[in-house]
């Protein structure tokens, strides 16, 4: 390079590869996974969790929460809220559920039409926002409880129960469950959930930081008068930030359905906020235009290890919530700590 | 100085004539006649509520005008989005510069014009050749960002005008509008936003400078345009005005003497 030959502005002190380091959004969270998996190794009172078939048992947990929290990471950079994916779980495993309970369908066309369906929700939703000018947190938080409503009142119109069940016996299953609910390398038992978890994490990476579409995902947070401006199709990417999300609730809702052979009405209510925690403990910003898809993976991990830790640590899992509630608050206030140091600023 | 292109036509690069623009009952422009030329600086001086935004609303094509007609190259033309303004060729440096703070510097510069390789549908950005256009355009601009990675947020006003304007130079700007680009500036940042200014033109960009800042104006114009209460008051020429003159008449010199008055019987009480 020709760094040397330039003249350079005497103010400007070198960055060094510590600090290039730290202005990773995704660093407290990669930091704070280490602090918790060395804290519940500590405690462990069955001697598996920091073993392989410990990491099995909580990257399962994980990874359900990560195939949606990676997307909703997304829409977060983006400026947007998806209140409704978690509601999405349950309304997508169900709707696929009725198709082959219900109506024999097979189980594939199934799941295709269970992923046609997450994605028009996803477009009701991203169209909404955008058509109304509406904040994404109303729009989505309606979604959430209609599809709420919806989820428990048609399931019981059509099977006199709250539940979808009997999905084993449907054509097509027996391959659908080594592809969504199948467990690998044996004795360890990893769910396949996990393959999905890093597909989709990898997918999200590459697309953020290496291509077109990802470089909208940052600028469509700030000023839609301004990126349009410059050319950036704001309305076209957060729609299909939407749709993603929407679709990888769907991807749970088929592996959740697939993995109990059922579906409740009620599965997903409450996780949308799971979701949000793991984006923002991997250091998506609630401002939108920061942020990174491996940070809310890890994130997801984080949640993984409270809730097989604290079973594995002998303490009652009704302290989960507690924890993690602590967990947030902490991740964030390190995160605005270490980004603001990064960043340069002296206070 | 430079041959007067508005009769012919042929050496200008975007023309008002005769532009009004009404909001209901308000008028905001009225009659507005002018012509930018390319290597030429023309500046639009004005106070607030003159009509400046709303001029610049009309010439980056967020309004069409509601009478009168833009003529670009000598063809009239109506855009109907600054989209299409941008296409051909006339690119606007906002106030608030439409970068996105936390982006890097690369990032924002190819912003909505990335350079891509590969396979579609598996088209990914070439970030290597992104960086080094970046680090060389601004360089050309005389100024060295060091980190083409750092965040634009992390940059100083001038610096971030600089980039804002090096990117629609770089993008192929015949027509380069800015608005008010050394409003928010100190002296020093101002001095090197002018040279920016400069060297857009050298390169036969037709700049047009909107500001209400008379001083800036004079150091960088070809020609002056007056804008006061939606109208066009004066035209001045580069070497046929002093900066005396131009201040006088943008502060409307005898507006000035009563306010001298005024505040002199308040000074005596």
């Amino acid at each position: 390079m020709s760094n040397s030959l330039l003249v350079t502005d005497e103010r400007m002190a070198s960055i060094s590869t510590v600090t290039r380091i730290l202005r990773r959004p995704e660093i407290g969270a990669l930091l704070g996974a280490i602090v918790i998996f060395l804290m519940f190794t500590a405690v462990d009172t069955t001697g598996i969790f920091a073993s392989l078939t410990g990491l099995a048992r909580w990257s399962d947990v994980a990874a359900t929460v990560g195939i949606v929290a990676v997307p909703v990471a997304l829409l977060m950079i983006a400026g947007e809220f998806d209140l409704s994916a978690g509601v999405m779980v349950g309304s997508s495993g169900l709707f696929a559920g009725l198709l082959i309970s219900n109506w024999n369908w097979n189980m594939w066309p199934a799941i295709a039409a269970t992923l046609v369906f997450a994605a028009a929700i996803g477009f009701i939703n991203g169209w909404l926002v955008m058509v109304t000018g509406l904040p994404s947190f109303i729009v989505t938080l309606a979604m959430f409880f209609s599809l709420r409503g919806i989820n428990l009142g048609l399931t019981k119109v059509i099977t006199d129960t709250v539940r979808v069940a009997d999905i084993d016996e449907a054509p097509g299953y027996d391959l659908a469950r080594s592809v969504f609910a199948s467990e690998i390398i044996e004795p360890y038992d990893y769910k396949v959930a996990v393959i999905w978890w890093i597909a989709v994490t990898a997918l999200a990476t590459w697309v953020l930081t290496r291509t077109q579409f990802g470089n909208w995902i940052y600028a469509v947070s700030g000023d839609k008068v301004a990126a349009r401006n410059t050319g950036v199709p704001v309305r076209r990417t957060k729609i299909t930030l939407f749709m993603c999300t929407s679709m990888s609730a769907a991807l749970v809702g088929v592996i959740t359905l697939t993995r109990l052979r059922s579906m409740q009405a009620g599965q997903g209510v409450g996780e949308e906020f799971t979701f949000i925690i793991a984006a923002v403990v991997g250091g998506c910003l609630l401002t939108g235009g920061y942020g990174s898809a491996i940070g809310a993976s890890i994130g997801a991990a984080i949640i993984g290890m409270a809730f097989i830790g604290i079973a594995y640590a002998g303490w009652n899992t009704d302290w989960t919530w507690l924890f993690l509630g602590l967990i947030l608050f902490l991740a964030v206030l390190v995160n605005t700590f270490i980004g603001r140091r990064a960043s340069g600023a002296r206070k | 100085m430079t041959t007067q292109g508005n009769e012919s036509g042929t050496t200008t690069a975007l023309e008002l004539k005769h532009v009004s623009k009404f909001f209901g009952s308000v008028i905001a422009l009225q009659d507005i006649s002018l012509s930018v030329e390319p290597g030429m600086v023309t500046c639009v001086l004005g106070d607030n509520g003159a009509g400046k935004s709303t001029l610049i609303k009309i010439l980056s094509g967020v309004y069409s005008p509601s009478e009168g007609e833009v003529l670009l190259n000598g063809e009239a033309v109506t855009f109907t989005s600054p989209r299409e303004a941008l296409d051909s060729g006339i690119a606007t440096v906002y106030q608030d510069l439409a970068t996105i703070p936390l982006m890097s510097v690369w990032r924002n510069f190819f912003l909505g014009n990335e350079p891509l390789k590969g396979i579609p549908p598996f088209r990914y950005l070439d970030r290597t050749y992104a960086k080094e256009v970046c680090r060389t355009e601004l360089l050309d601009m005389g100024i060295d960002i060091r980190d083409p990675e750092q965040p634009v947020g992390t940059l100083s006003g001038g610096e971030r005008q600089a980039v804002a304007i090096a990117r629609a130079v770089h993008f192929g700007a015949n027509v380069l509008i800015l608005d008010e680009p050394t409003s928010a500036l100190g002296v020093k940042a101002s001095g090197v936003v002018l040279k920016y200014v400069l060297q857009a033109r050298d390169r036969g960009v037709a700049v047009v400078f909107i500001t209400h800042n008379p001083h800036h104006a004079f150091l960088v114009g070809d020609r002056f345009y007056l804008l006061n209460r939606g109208q066009m008051m004066e035209t001045f020429e580069r070497g046929a005005v002093t900066r005396e003159q131009l201040v006088q008449a943008m502060a409307g010199g005898a507006e000035l003497e009563v306010l001298e008055h005024e505040l002199e019987s308040i000074t005596r009480q």
